[in-house]
């Protein structure tokens, strides 16, 4: 058992964070949900690509420097600790691309991944419906098979897209087969959402700012050659997606770690100033927690990856996980806020931070249904009569 | 960078399981709260044996010079049967307290040692079975003689005050304290597995309003999240053995999840978990007193805030 790096992690180590060092934005980034801040993410990732930064654990042809499990962990331990912007192309690279390299032809991997990488090509989930959030494989948007042209036909409304406002191609789960029983039947697409027939329609989230928006589709065209995995076969294809969501790839312990780093900075800061009330009560302890917990979270995700290495898989893990990262997110911005006082709802990156911390138990499978999974699936409990909430 | 047990580790875990559950270590726990400890000491002699009271001292006095992951190992064991006696203070805490080699060759033999520190631990923990008696102020220790018998929370702990006698040299008190803090938290976590185990396995036979109550969603979320908070408690303890963090942030944690798994076990088991026959009883007052044994969690917060506080140079631009 030891947490030491090897001499060539240590020196991909090193690589990374000079060129972090020389290359981050001295100012943090316009939000990525307005136009501006949309362009000036997506020219970030093209940096990063250039450097080899963007998806480092990829193939070389596809901007990748194949680096393993532990290196991957190590960058983006260093992406959060020098403070570089969020990843506008974190649903491709993390959520579709995993599924593209496992279950998509040789074809599909030349066409996507490269522009997925440069963040040319950004993607938005649209797996969401108005009538199917938790219980998804309720789903109702149809895809009928055309086949004169060689493809299907997408008709329905998804919702809750995340970045689909400025987003360039969508990916998501239709009923193709009306008679098949929920899980059955359902295949998995890619589309490109300027496409004849799809509608986006912004929707602006709790800060204003439009970070979501549904979808609708009206006859929308997309050819076999646009099919992720066999048909029918969506439901499986698309859950080894959300094990990557719910697991390591969308949260990884850095963040954490560097925003219980500030937490600290700020405790410093306004000890120092002369403590808020707040300070002075209830704030030390919780102070103290974000950080154990932040580093609990550091620590568990590298015997997570140990396991990984050694050819393990993340299973149910994920869900432990999950409801862990996503409460640790809102005490650590919540702690931030007590220590601001009155300032706190003055606009800052706190405040932003804490804003987005507040979906974190609904996204990605909400915190009720991943406590329902690590009852049934850990602890073996009884599934519910009526089989909700797997 | 390898964060799981080596394949030696499981094994000795292992190895204590299969003795601890083949004893009957909730009768030898029984007889010690009725003051009968000769169950409990064959317990300690066979344990001995298989070198847990001489994981931490060091080599040159008979020691096994073993790190601090064997010894959260072996504490996690020892939490989870809930075997009484004095271990933290014998076998985390004098070992590196002490400096004389007759005495460490002793404990690492299986003698009976206790402490009281006075900042952390100020009784000492059953000083009637203890062939060495010993009591730490500040940076000095001292042997100590007994005083008088206070009951704990837990009645398998007999806790008295000390009267402190002459000093003695001392070796590392710091490093005894980590070591007794760490292990207190390894112990805490077996305590919050066992309670688990022992809650899950009764919500899957006790039926009400027609079916198991497991299948009630309200009792499989609480019990969920006695599983998250075990997992990411457990990380801190491994990491602490590694001195990646302080013992504190360990104690902290596994102070809160055995804490959160008991107050679950009982409420899951509605009143029969209340009882003192329910062995559930045995874990659910030793968790209540090794959450301030050893340092409140107040005493540990306060203590890491003030490091982090202290800490120059944490990063900034983030
Ligand atoms: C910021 C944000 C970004 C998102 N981004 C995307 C995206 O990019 N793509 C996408 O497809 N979706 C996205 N979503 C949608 C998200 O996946 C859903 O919100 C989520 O699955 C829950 O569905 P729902 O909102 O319909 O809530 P519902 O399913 O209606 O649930 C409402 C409440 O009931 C509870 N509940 C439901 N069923 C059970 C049960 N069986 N037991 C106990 N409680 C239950 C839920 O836990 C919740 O508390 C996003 C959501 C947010 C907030």
């Amino acid at each position: 058992m030891d947490l030491s790096l090897s001499e060539s992690e240590l020196a991909f180590q090193a690589e990374a964070r000079a060129w972090l060092a020389a290359n981050v934005p001295a100012e943090p980034l316009p939000s990525m949900d307005t136009e501006a801040g949309w362009k000036a993410h997506q020219e970030w990732e093209a940096r990063l690509a250039e450097a080899r930064w963007a998806v480092v654990s990829w193939p070389r042809e596809y901007h990748g420097r194949e680096a393993s499990l532990v290196e991957w962990v190590v960058f983006e331990e260093e992406y959060y600790r020098a403070g570089a912007p969020g990843r506008v192309s974190q649903n491709g690279i993390f959520l579709l691309a995993p599924i593209i390299f496992d279950h998509g032809t040789r074809e599909q991997q030349d066409r996507f991944l490269p522009s997925m990488a440069t963040g040319e090509q950004v993607w938005a989930q649209c797996w969401s419906e108005p009538e199917a959030g938790s219980d998804l494989a309720s789903l109702r948007s149809t895809a009928r098979r055309d086949e004169a042209r060689g493809g299907w036909v997408l008709n329905g409304q998804k919702t809750w897209s995340s970045r689909a406002s400025f987003a360039h191609w969508g990916f998501g789960l239709f009923r193709s087969d009306p008679e098949a029983q929920r899980h059955a039947g359902l295949t998995y697409f890619l589309f490109p959402l300027d496409a004849d027939g799809i509608t986006v329609r912004p929707i602006a989230q709790l800060d204003g700012e439009a970070g979501f928006a549904e979808v609708f589709f009206e006859d929308v065209f997309v050819p076999d050659s646009d099919v992720l995995g066999a048909p029918g076969d969506g439901w499986r294809v698309a859950m080894s997606t959300a094990g990557n969501e719910r697991g390591l790839s969308l949260r990884s312990p850095g963040r954490f770690c560097a925003a219980a780093d500030r937490l600290v900075d700020l405790y410093r800061s306004t000890v120092a100033d002369g403590a808020t009330p707040a300070a002075t009560e209830t704030a030390p302890a919780h102070v103290v927690d974000a950080w154990l917990r932040a580093q609990s979270y550091r620590l568990y995700t590298w015997g997570t990856v140990t396991r990984l290495a050694a050819g393990g898989d993340m299973g149910t893990a994920g869900s432990v996980n999950k409801v862990f990262w996503s409460e640790l997110d809102i005490a650590l911005h919540e702690t931030a806020l007590d220590l601001l006082g009155a300032d706190a709802e003055v606009e800052s990156r706190w405040l932003d931070g804490y804003t987005f911390s507040l979906s974190g138990p609904i996204y990605a499978g909400t915190n009720e249904i991943q406590r329902n999974i690590v009852a049934e699936r850990i602890l073996g409990l009884p599934r519910e009569p009526k089989g909700a909430g797997r | 960078m390898r964060f799981v047990l080596t394949e030696d580790q499981r094994d000795f875990g292992g190895s204590l399981d299969a003795l601890l559950s083949g004893a009957d270590t909730v009768g030898a726990a029984r007889a010690w709260a009725e003051g009968d400890t000769a169950p409990g000491l064959e317990l300690w002699r066979r344990l001995a044996e298989q070198g847990v009271n001489a994981l931490v001292v060091p080599e040159e006095h008979g020691g096994m010079g073993a790190t601090a992951v064997e010894l959260v190992v072996a504490f996690e064991a020892l939490g989870r049967h809930g075997v009484p006696g004095p271990w933290v203070e014998s076998a985390a805490y004098l070992p590196l307290a002490l400096a004389d080699a007759d005495l460490l060759a002793a404990l690492a033999e299986g003698a009976v040692g206790t402490v009281a520190e006075a900042a952390h631990a100020p009784y000492a923990l059953d000083a009637e079975v203890a062939d060495h008696v010993f009591s730490c102020t500040g940076t000095t220790l001292r042997t100590a003689t007994r005083g008088e018998r206070l009951r704990s929370v837990d009645r398998t702990r007999h806790l008295t005050t000390l009267v402190a006698g002459d000093p003695v040299p001392g070796a590392d008190l710091g490093a005894a304290l980590e070591s007794a803090v760490l292990a207190t938290s390894a112990q805490l976590l077996g305590c919050g597995e066992r309670l688990l185990d022992d809650a899950v396995a009764y919500v899957k036979q006790r039926r009400q309003f027609g079916r198991e109550i497991g299948s009630y969603q309200a009792i499989k979320h609480a019990l969920a999240d006695v599983r998250i908070a075990l997992d990411f408690a457990r990380p801190l303890v491994l990491g602490a053995a590694l001195g990646e963090v302080p013992a504190a942030a360990a104690k902290v944690a596994c102070a809160d999840a055995a804490y959160l798994a008991s107050r679950t076990a009982l409420q899951v088991h509605g009143a029969v978990g209340y009882t003192q026959e329910l062995d559930l009883s045995i874990w659910i007052t030793k968790v209540r007193a090794l959450v301030t044994a050893w340092g409140t969690p107040a005493q540990h917060r306060a203590a890491l805030l003030e490091t982090l506080v202290a800490a120059a140079g944490t990063p900034v631009e983030a």
